[in-house]
């Protein structure tokens, strides 16, 4: 009882402490990485409603594949939302370029 | 024993896009062929379901085999066969628009090969979008509900992006990580539940689910994430950068389609599984949430210069109307809010995808979408603007259409209720709607001063019919809705049908 | 001369301690709410030990992931695969570099930990069946062999067509579907597996969904679409 309790809070508090740094920081890679971090607090959570002493039955498996189904789809969103950074800082440093750009005239700009 | 029949076609709305999702990704060739033949096979799946309900009444599947609470159950009923519906019209008819609309892209030279790679990307995303939306309508577990809601919402973040303008990418990254904030919130409310109930079946969970903080609090996780991904105020501001910037196709599919789904499903538990716990003081809540998204949604649209910012703020205006029916709830017959709610999605749905074809078409012809010059349109494109005036009507609540239907019913319930302030709210909202839909439509129809009016432009019949159809369905829906009140009140227990003789309560 | 280092702290301005009150208050009525929810014996742990047999597998994890609740799993594999497709639509893969940049004794390694990797993977996907493992570990183990496969440029990593890389990754969710559709024409129920051969089919699905995950993972970290020299006109 006190496991569950122990990890359930561990699990609360990741969660808190994700949302926390996804609102208040403003790089990508924190965004994403805190998002992974609510996600594995919401997993310890699961993972905690799991626990059965040892000697008093089986586990419950339920939640075991529910964690396993989030964790893969934790992945291809974490791969997804990365890639989109990548790329909207891509675009912002091509936008920055072409303002910078505008200055000069056509021909200096091989154009 | 159900009919053997019914369930195996049960699964063929979520199989069929998935398998043309599958191939369409493998073949390079031929992929409009394979995705337009499961659209229209989804759409005869579902109408064969609906006659299947009212022959036997509303039914559940046990995929496997397993009863719950060990496996995962389908299920059919009234709300979730119209919801899977006007997704397979919407669909069928998205899937033709796209078509065209690629096609056009493509005739052009300059860009072709950035066209091309566009539309061999659009294809599987939208039929593996449509595998998600219709599993969500299917579904009766609560976990399957979060892993076909991040479908929706890993397939839809890309479809956003497909553009490729940087503004694009920056608002497609950004629903990205809302819907993500949106989908942990609600699988919190999951193990809140799970832990509460020790069940993951629907079903189960509303013979299970008493009294209790438990319960309350995952109704409470449940319902915020569920808000984020409706884009209901405050929580909106992703919605209209991200639906404007899209491709037309994509945006019609994001108004109509996908906000949908996460509303149905917040009305399913409030309705369903959390009715005993809610307070009215919640559903006022939610009400006045409701009312604040009509009004600043739109003043919102009054205030903008481009037409699919416009239309994509009249979405967020839209979904309020769905919220209002929060409260009025109440003082309505049981079967009813479940027919006010249908009837707005669904006029909703056709109406706003007529729209966004119509702001796609412009934007093909004259390249740009600034409403201020938005000179001639009429004369070159008539069946375009005949779309977007009808569109028009059905948004603003005039009779005949489906939103009009819906309207009366939340006005009558506010006035038996002497609640007048929801009375205002929905006629303000149906007065402002009036406003910006017909600011452009002015514009639409000055003639440019010094030219000769263009001649028809012959845009493909692709184009131009889709969005006349979706409108003239919003604008006549209304004169089907015995039909399809018959239909909406075959709920999960037993037949309740009462037959509304005129249409009227 | 004083060293900062924590220069990239910023102070923190009042409205942000006011949200980190406001959200420790909040974790904190989370927890005390969680902590009193009655504990309620599981429902569905009955079913499950006394229907373990019938599942095929002896793994309960496994009987609940792929028996039970395998549409959940079917759906999950196809998120898998939507994921590569977004990333292939947005951006272009990486450029590689040179073999000859890379220390030789990275490439020995890799050379040695590759084949190891694949068997242990193999070895993950067959125990699925009686100890945890499963298609979706031997598959995260394929993905890391195939990013220490990118990550040390091996050259006919840059040089598999676009056509197998597609082949392969649709390969796993078709099977599925295939084995799934199979169950539904033979018994009337989508991944109702006839039963005897519930513990093979779950094999084979097992399998080939390994090799199709680990091909994604090791793509999704390639970044984006591989390159289609003259193919480019052939896209519809």
């Amino acid at each position: 009882m006190i496991t569950t309790m122990l990890y359930s809070l561990t699990g609360l508090i990741l969660f808190g402490m994700g949302f926390y740094t996804l609102i208040i920081h403003s790089h990508p890679l924190r965004k994403i990485l805190a998002v992974n971090v609510m996600a594995t607090g919401v997993f310890l959570i699961l993972v905690a409603t799991a626990y059965i002493p040892v000697g008093q039955g089986d586990i419950d498996p339920v939640p075991h594949a529910m964690v396993l189904t989030g964790i893969v789809v934790s992945v291809s969103v974490t791969a997804l939302a990365l890639i989109f950074a990548c790329k909207v800082q891509e675009n912002s440093n091509l936008d920055l370029l072409r303002k910078r750009n505008h200055r000069k005239p056509m021909k200096e700009r091989g154009l | 024993m159900f009919p053997s029949d019914t369930a195996v076609w049960i699964v063929f709305p979520v199989i069929l896009p998935l398998v043309a999702g599958l191939l369409c990704f493998l073949f390079k060739r031929g992929t409009f062929g394979i995705a337009l033949a499961a659209a229209i096979g989804n759409f005869f799946v579902v109408c064969f379901l609906i006659y299947q309900m009212l022959v036997y009444g509303p039914m559940r599947c046990y995929i496997g085999g397993w009863h719950p609470p060990l496996g995962i159950s389908l299920r059919i009923d009234g709300p979730a066969l119209l919801m899977l519906l006007m997704t397979a019209a919407t669909g069928l008819a998205v899937t033709l628009y796209a078509r065209g609309y690629f096609l056009f892209r493509i005739s052009d030279p300059l860009r072709a090969r950035r066209h091309k790679r566009q539309q061999y990307y659009f294809w599987p995303l939208w039929m593996l979008l449509l595998t998600g939306l219709n599993g969500l309508f299917l579904s009766a577990d609560i976990f399957n509900l979060y892993v076909t809601l991040e479908l929706i919402a890993v397939s839809a973040a890309p479809l956003a992006a497909l553009s490729g303008k940087p503004a694009s990418l920056r608002a497609s990254y950004r629903y990205l990580l809302i819907s993500l904030i949106g989908s942990l919130t609600y699988l919190l409310g999951v193990v809140f539940l799970y832990r509460s109930c020790g069940v993951l079946d629907l079903a189960l969970l509303q013979n299970l689910a008493g009294d209790g903080l438990g319960i309350s609090t995952a109704l409470v996780l449940l319902t915020v994430g569920l808000m984020l991904k409706t884009a209901l105020v405050p929580l909106h501001f992703w919605l209209p950068p991200a639906h404007a910037n899209a491709l037309a196709p994509v945006s019609v599919i994001l108004s109509a389609l996908v906000v949908k789904a996460s509303f149905y499903l917040l009305f399913r538990f409030w309705f369903e599984i959390f009715a005993p716990i809610i307070s009215p003081s919640s559903l006022n809540f939610m009400g006045t949430l409701g009312a604040l998204a009509i009004f600043w949604g739109a003043i919102q649209a009054m205030r903008q210069q481009r037409l699919k910012l416009m239309v994509a703020y009249s979405t967020v205006s839209q979904l309020g109307y769905l919220f209002v029916a929060f409260p009025l709830s109440m003082f309505v017959d049981g079967g009813q809010v479940w027919s006010i709610v249908v009837f707005i999605a669904l006029t909703h749905a056709c109406a706003k995808s007529a729209m966004f074809m119509v702001a796609g078409n412009v934007y093909l012809h004259l390249g740009h979408d600034r409403i201020k010059s938005l000179k001639g349109v009429r004369s070159s494109q008539p069946i375009t603007v005949f779309a977007y005036g009808i569109a028009g009507v059905s948004l603003m609540g005039l009779p005949p259409s489906g939103a009009f239907i819906a309207k009366w019913m939340l006005l009558s319930a506010s006035f038996a209720s002497l609640q007048y302030w929801w009375a205002v709210v929905i006629a303000g909202g149906s007065l402002l709607a009036m406003i910006y839909v017909f600011r452009v439509m002015s514009h639409f129809f000055v003639i440019p001063e010094g030219e000769s009016s263009k001649k028809n432009v012959s845009l493909s019949p692709l184009l131009e019919w889709p969005p006349l159809i979706l409108a003239l369905i919003s604008l006549f829906l209304g004169l089907i809705s015995p039909w399809v009140l018959k239909i909406v009140l075959y709920k999960d227990s037993g037949l309740l049908a009462q037959i509304f003789q005129g249409g009227l309560p | 001369m004083k060293k900062k280092w924590n220069n990239h702290i910023r102070g923190r301005n009042p409205f942000q301690l006011l949200f980190l009150f406001l959200l420790f208050m909040l974790t904190v009525i989370l927890a005390v709410i969680f902590c009193n929810i009655p504990e309620k014996s599981s429902v569905l742990e009955a079913g499950i030990v006394s229907m373990q047999n019938q599942s095929g597998v002896n793994s309960p994890v496994t009987a609940v992931l792929l028996n039970f609740r395998g549409y959940d799993t079917l759906l999950e594999v196809m998120v898998l695969l939507i994921a590569v497709i977004g990333v292939w639509s947005l951006t272009k893969a990486t450029s590689f570099g040179n073999t000859a940049d890379i220390s030789p004794v990275q490439l020995g390694v890799v050379h040695l930990l590759t084949p190891v990797m694949c068997l242990v993977a193999a070895y993950l996907v067959w125990q699925g069946s009686h100890l945890a493992g499963g298609a979706f570990q031997g598959g995260a183990i394929l993905g890391a062999a195939g990013v220490l496969l990118l990550v040390s440029e091996i050259p006919w990593t840059h040089a598999v067509p676009a056509l197998v890389l597609r082949i392969g990754l649709v390969f796993g969710p078709l099977i599925f579907t295939g084995i799934a559709l199979y169950c539904l024409w033979a018994r009337g129920g989508l991944l109702d597996y006839p039963t005897g051969s519930a513990g093979w089919l779950i094999l084979l699905i097992e399998t080939t969904c390994a090799l199709s995950i680990g091909l994604t993972l090791a793509l999704l970290f390639a970044g984006g679409r591989p390159d289609e020299n003259g193919s480019e006109g052939d896209i519809q």
